[in-house]
């Protein structure tokens, strides 16, 4: 199974310094966010920054170990990956530890893990196998179509289940894979926009949306080939969107029930608004906002340090970016990350192999996703959902799922040539 | 669009969050300065305000509850800093190991968080939050919250009202995290029932407090903050002084009245006596007051008018005459002879034979014993079970059997038991009329609460038909919404079989069983029945409504192991007939006395120690 002729020439090392980069930075913020004066020891495993290291040792280890193994062994172990982690999904939700409200855990010892992370990558491979198969042809077949839909919302559902509405959601960033194999491009604008609309116009004035809006829009006609028919199915889009962000605050007050208002609210993450998320959310703002152009620098963060910030080693941990490395900081922070994605994307552009690109897309969707959500509700313009920052965020069941993640993909990438000789 | 127009837009999504993002970073960190200000020595305090409590009225608009200010000493766990331990143990008048255990305790609580405020100490009083005051920049972490409790006006009317009192962890869950430890809700009576309309909306408030505890004002001018919500005011359909005069009627005695407006099913009076006075469910004492009512053996806490279910003895003869009508087997003509009594149902001595008008104003069991046997032996059904269920039908069209609906909780069935109760018993089409005759006369299977009398006698003064009782007639001064309380039931009687029943009832008052209820110059129609109460002397039962013609006021009224319906469940009806009617109830002083001061209690305690 160790595969026989990689060679290191051909990891793409940008990503893994990328990835190292990333890793670090989330130490050193973990690290920041309990520091305190009298025990600057980094290496006490009794803290989260200690443990947090012993993590990225074994994800280390784990991700040289996906390195050497034959690449082959994702293709034809695809099928029974994703069935164990929805097995892995239904015994959880039947015999699972509850933590904060969602019985989502597993535990081991004194290991406890969460089975949806590892759910992620098990649906990826097997939506990949899915439609690298011969004679798939997502684009014109219904059935296909169906049961690409069905391998995604198996584990959604039981994640669902699980009270897990963060993770739940994240299953919803496939929609990019699938439209990268020929979803039409209007399904995932309009699905898109209806869902960022909805939620936005509910949350902020509809005036700054429709501002955006139009903002997007130009930047989109600017970047692609201008025809007068796109221009105007832009504007008409524009016109709609703009009625449509106007109305949802009155349909959502007059004409719906207060219990389908309540739920929503709930859907939302507005429910948690109520328990004191609102809190965390101003608090986070007044980490980040107090940081300043150059930030207060590295460990001399007052809000972080005397925990202002709940929850903060893990789901609010861009806020300790905010506030100790300022605006330069947190704009290299996201350039670096956009960057990262961006990469992602190219190499999944550069694959031959259908299966290796579809895998590609999955982890690039993944991974804005929780970019998305994590970093938008640090700055109070994104739903208290609480996923993690990928690569950043304390917690070794996430940052171990996120290596096998996208170390799988990079063993993918580097058999690219080999593909070229296999296929001609 | 081609696929490879596709990882472009991708791209493109990708950078517009990324600018996006950092134009609010932008904006965050270098246009708004007022973050650095924020967090600069500052601290963020989230305070709740608590929305007042809906204010109740009776029909008239006369209050009968209202709130009253209490004071909470709360705490965010995660702010305490360099605190005097022994300094603030001073001033809350606590000792240093009742200050841990608090802190023990609230360690423990569901949901508890450093950075959330949580209630240190409820209901402080005025002097010492005077003296916390004083010496609150000493206390950092530590502030005050100002909430309400009920005030009742009066002492009546307990087990309508209800009480409030602090969740439960089921509550909490339930609300999907609204309440927190500590918050109010209605436990019993409107109060429960009618939460989310009294209860309002908690609002929300974001402090900055310096170093010292001291105030800086609001954060972003109060641009996150949220107002709390009043709740809404409601108006009972009770009218107080007919409350009162009943719970004063029913003094000393074991019992229930529930009076109704047949035009409205408006509930204008229920009375549940021994009762308490709601002014013991407040306060510190509550918890240890709840208990001491709980544990009383006369059972104030219970809610007799709509969950006890006594047998209704002869006042259930006015509804068998009704179904004996509908049913095509008794006209009003037709005759039977009484010999004291039938079989073995006994009666008392009068004229024989009798018509059916003539027979309710004597109360004639064997008269009735007959008409049901001619129900239930009805020739027209093939089997016994089908003709017992027409029986059935009509008595649950009454609102017998099953709960009415009224707006509080607790509310129980009563007995009525389809045939399949006596297919088990007897087997198969092994009974008939005479295996069940006791209820022809209201005794046997059959168990109805105060509330269904009341119910059954509105729905015979409203000839056919009645509107579910009901306890709130106004919610934030508009109409009660539910439309379960403006929609008609009808019975599975016709209209024109009441009139002969109502005559009979009129007959009743005029020159019958209880002339003790004759109202001066008022056309009362009632009848009187008395429960044979296996379990010691017989419940005096009486249910009658007034004018005669176009009724304003129903009304049933139970006093256990009394005796005859007529000396005190007629009386007592009458007397507050007559208030509700006139605005009087003086005019008969020997009888008003004679009522008011009558102690069964002390007896039945007695009878109850005997049968024991």
């Amino acid at each position: 199974m160790i595969a026989p002729d990689l060679k290191p020439s051909r990891i793409d090392w940008i990503t893994l310094a990328l990835y190292y980069f990333l890793v670090i930075v989330g130490l050193l913020c973990v690290y920041a966010s309990v520091f305190k004066e009298t025990n600057p020891n980094i290496w006490d495993t009794s803290q989260n920054y200690g443990r947090q290291l012993i993590w990225i040792a074994i994800s280390s280890f784990l991700g040289l170990m996906i390195l050497l193994i034959d690449e082959k062994f994702f293709f034809a172990f695809a099928y029974p990956i994703y069935t164990i982690s929805v097995l892995l999904l239904i015994a959880v939700l039947l015999a699972g530890t509850t933590v904060k409200g969602s019985s989502s855990w597993i535990e081991i010892g004194s290991f406890r893990m969460q089975p949806a992370e590892f759910a992620k990558f098990g649906t990826a491979l097997a939506l990949a196998r899915f439609l690298s198969g011969y004679n798939v042809d997502f684009e014109k077949d219904k059935k296909i179509q169906w049961i690409s839909a069905a391998i995604i919302l198996a584990p959604m559902t039981i994640i669902l289940f699980q009270n897990e509405t963060g993770s739940t959601l994240v299953f919803t960033s496939f929609i990019f894979v699938l439209y990268r194999e020929g979803l039409p491009g209007w399904i995932l604008f309009a699905g898109f926009m209806l869902i960022v609309l909805s939620i936005l116009a509910l949350l902020i004035q509809p005036l700054y949306i429709i501002i955006a809006l139009v903002v997007l829009a130009s930047l989109f006609l600017y970047f692609v080939r201008r025809t007068n028919q796109l221009i105007a199915i832009t504007v008409g889009a524009i016109v709609l969107a703009g009625l449509m962000v106007s109305s949802i605050d009155y349909v959502f007050e007059n004409v719906m029930q207060a219990h389908q208002r309540t739920r929503i609210n709930v859907l939302l993450g507005k429910e948690v608004d109520i328990k004191g998320a609102g809190y965390n959310v101003q608090q986070s703002k007044i980490a980040i906002g107090s940081g300043g152009f150059w930030g207060k620098g590295f460990l001399q963060g007052t809000q972080n340090k005397f925990r202002f910030v709940p929850e903060q080693s893990t789901d609010f941990i861009f806020c300790t970016v905010g506030e100790e490395f300022g605006f330069m900081g947190s704009v290299l922070f996201v350039t670096v990350y956009i960057y990262l994605l961006y990469r992602l994307l190219m190499m999944a552009e550069r694959q031959r192999h259908k299966f290796n690109r579809i895998y590609g897309y999955s982890v690039v969707s993944i991974l804005f996703f929780h970019f998305l959500i994590n970093v938008g509700m640090t700055l109070g313009i994104m739903p208290v959902i609480g996923i993690p920052l990928p690569f950043i965020s304390y917690g070794g069941s996430a940052l171990l799922s996120f290596t096998i993640l996208l170390f799988i993909f990079i063993r993918l990438d580097a058999n690219r040539v080999n593909e070229l000789r296999n296929f001609s | 669009m081609n696929s490879s127009s596709k990882p472009k837009i991708l791209l493109i999504i990708f950078i517009g969050v990324a600018l996006v993002y950092i134009s609010r970073l932008f904006y965050l960190q270098v246009v708004d300065s007022s973050y650095v200000f924020y967090a600069q020595n500052n601290v963020l305090q989230e305070q709740t305000i608590y929305p007042a409590r809906g204010l109740i009225y009776d029909r008239n608009g006369e209050l009968l509850v209202y709130n009253d200010a209490i004071y909470d000493l709360s705490v965010i766990p995660d702010q305490i800093k360099n605190l005097d331990t022994i300094e603030f143990c001073k001033v809350l008048n606590i000792s240093k190991e009742e200050f841990i255990a608090t802190f023990a305790r609230l360690k423990r609580q569901k949901g508890y968080s450093r950075w959330k405020p949580i209630v240190f100490q409820r209901q402080i009083t005025i002097p010492t939050y005077a003296a916390f005051q004083e010496k609150l920049f000493d206390f950092q972490g530590f502030f005050v919250e100002v909430r309400t409790d009920r005030k009742y006006k009066h002492s009546n009317a307990a087990h309508v009202m209800g009480y409030i009192g602090e969740v439960t962890e089921k509550d909490i869950d339930k609300s999907d995290g609204y309440y927190r430890m500590g918050d109010f809700i209605g436990i019993s009576g409107v109060e429960r029932i009618y939460e989310k309309d009294l209860g309002g909306i908690k609002g929300t408030r974001y402090v900055l407090v310096d170093s010292k505890n001291r105030t800086q004002g609001r954060y972003k001018n109060g641009e996150f903050d949220t107002a709390a919500i009043a709740g809404k005011d409601i108006h009972l359909s009770i009218n107080q002084e007919l409350q009162a005069l009943g719970e004063a009627l029913l003094q000393n005695k074991t019992g229930s009245v529930v009076a109704i407006e047949p035009r409205t099913g408006e509930v204008l009076a229920l009375v549940s006596s021994p009762s308490y006075d709601p002014n013991l469910m407040v306060g510190r004492e509550r918890g240890n007051r709840y208990m001491e009512l709980l544990k009383d053996p006369s059972k104030p806490l219970f809610n007799r008018p709509i969950s006890a279910p006594y047998p209704p003895g002869s006042i259930f003869k006015i509804i068998v005459g009704l179904m004996g009508q509908q049913e095509k087997v008794l006209s009003p003509n037709t005759t039977y002879g009484c010999n004291h009594g039938y079989l073995f149902v006994g009666c008392h001595p009068h004229g024989s034979p009798l018509a059916l008008r003539g027979a309710i104003a004597v109360s004639c069991n064997a008269y009735f014993c007959q008409v049901y046997r001619s129900i239930v032996n009805n020739p027209k059904y093939k089997h016994v079970e089908d003709a017992y269920t027409e029986f059935y039908k009509h008595a649950y069209s009454f609102g017998m059997g099953h709960a009415l609906g009224i707006d509080l909780f607790g509310e129980g069935a009563g007995v009525l038991k389809p045939a399949t109760y006596f297919d088990k018993i007897y087997g198969r089409h092994r009974w008939q009329a005479l295996t069940t005759i006791s209820m022809g006369i209201g005794q046997g299977e059959l168990g109805i609460t105060p509330l269904q009398m009341a119910n059954a006698t509105a729905a015979i003064a409203n000839r056919g038909y009645f509107y579910t009782p009901h306890i709130v007639k106004k919610i934030n001064h508009r109409a009660n919404p539910n439309p379960k309380y403006t929609t008609k039931n009808w019975t599975t009687i016709d209209t024109s079989y009441f009139s002969v029943m109502i005559d009979g009832m009129h007959d009743v008052i005029e020159n019958g069983t209880a002339r003790i209820a004759k109202i001066p110059g008022i056309e009362v129609c009632g009848k009187t029945g008395t429960a044979q109460n296996p379990h010691g002397k017989d419940h005096s039962i009486f249910f009658a409504f007034a004018p005669k013609t176009n009724p304003k006021i129903a009304i049933a009224v139970v006093v256990e192991n009394s005796g005859f319906g007529a000396t005190w469940a007629a009386p007592i009806a009458s007397l507050m007939m007559e208030q509700y009617l006139t605005g009087k109830h003086d005019t008969r002083k020997a009888l008003l006395e004679r009522m008011l001061n009558g102690n069964l209690n002390h007896r039945n305690d007695s009878a109850r120690f005997k049968t024991k």
